[in-house]
């Protein structure tokens, strides 16, 4: 057993719970993911298990990923991923869906949307300037620090740069539905990442009181 | 369809409610008081229907107490247990914002008093059809 599995989100969608109350939920096509290798503490100095997602034909992975795949007598993946061991672990074994049921919790790790290059405004929250009334500052950043001394900028100062295409993990996700069949999970709220990309889903690190939609 | 399109389509009901824009409807609404359900009727026109598979919702409109209310419902809700058609409207647009708008008669829907080319002729018989003389579906 393993700690979580890979997936790829499909999109948000809506489902009603008990009540009559709408949620909103992403769902994720989870695994199946393979077993491509068990490291241990005696040989690797920890314990993880990899696990390997998304079938791809041979001719699409280079020599050292075939290699790879070949020694745990698998087909080629496009995604390989380290997990948390849970237990005794099997070369080759398949974590699906089910690993996890409704009502847990679980975080989610991917790649969150690429944003471009933005202002101080969108990427650190400033509040910038009056509009208006004769204001002739908007969306500036303002002072970026004192004058003589130090002499320079501070490192870490927020400015406009790049954002978004960076991993991100979203914590404490509610497990609204499991369908192991379609190897489906629906989880409650968002989760980073554009439609079709690769995610971790993860046992929660915090607990139930760590839940960020708990029932009130 | 695409992947998640088709989760979307497992989420819908299995006996959707058929109805129009124009329409006056009973839409027969559970409610939970306390431990018990019971079941409230909320009567009206159907002023507007948004969205596509499971999250479609439809206004209703009507004038409770002198005071005009309306309420968005999703179709697929199972809270919506189910929709009477109590009079078809003839309507010429989509989205009836218009009546908001309007005072006195002028906020009432002309009838439809036969179906137009083309329409299903699986339409659900109106409920007060026969008391207030209409023939739906000649």
């Amino acid at each position: 057993m393993t700690s979580g599995l890979l997936g790829h989100k499909l999109g948000m969608a809506q489902i009603f719970v008990q009540g009559g109350r709408m949620v909103p939920v992403t769902v994720i096509e989870a695994g199946p993911c393979r077993v491509a290798q068990v490291k241990t503490v005696e040989r690797d100095g920890y314990a993880a298990v990899q696990l390997s997602f998304d079938e791809v034909p041979d001719r699409k992975l280079s020599k050292a990923a075939k290699g790879h795949f070949s020694k745990a007598q698998l087909p080629g993946f496009r995604h390989v991923r380290e997990f948390r061991a849970n237990g005794e672990n099997q070369i080759g074994a398949t974590v699906k869906a089910d690993l996890f049921s409704k009502g847990e919790h679980v975080d989610v790790t991917g790649i969150s949307k690429g944003k471009g290059f933005q202002g101080v405004m969108k990427r650190h929250h400033f509040h910038g300037g009056p509009r208006t009334h004769g204001s002739m500052f908007h969306r500036a950043p303002g002072s970026i620090g004192s004058s003589s001394s130090p002499s320079r900028v501070w490192k870490n100062m927020k400015m406009a740069g790049h954002m978004g295409s960076v991993r991100v993990t979203t914590q404490g996700l509610e497990v609204m539905e499991v369908r192991s069949e379609e190897n489906l999970i629906f989880l409650r709220g968002s989760v980073p990442g554009s439609r079709g990309s690769v995610v971790m889903i993860q046992k929660s690190k915090k607990t139930a009181s760590g839940d960020r939609h708990a029932k009130r | 369809m695409n992947r998640l399109e088709r989760v979307q389509a497992t989420l819908v009901k299995k006996h959707v409610p058929v109805f129009e824009i124009g329409d006056t409807v009973r839409v027969h609404v559970k409610v939970m008081e306390g431990e018990k359900e019971r079941v409230q009727v909320f009567e009206g026109a159907v002023i507007s229907r948004k969205g596509g598979r499971n999250t479609e919702t439809f206004t209703v409109r009507k004038s409770s107490y002198g005071v005009w209310v309306e309420r968005i419902f999703p179709v697929h809700s199972p809270v919506v247990e189910k929709v009477d058609v109590v009079r078809q409207g003839r309507v010429r647009r989509a989205k009836l914002y218009y009546l908001r708008t309007k005072k006195g008669k002028m906020t009432r829907v002309a009838e439809r008093e036969y179906l137009a080319e083309g329409k299903p002729k699986t339409e659900t018989v109106p409920v007060g059809a026969a008391s207030e003389g209409v023939t739906a579906g000649v």
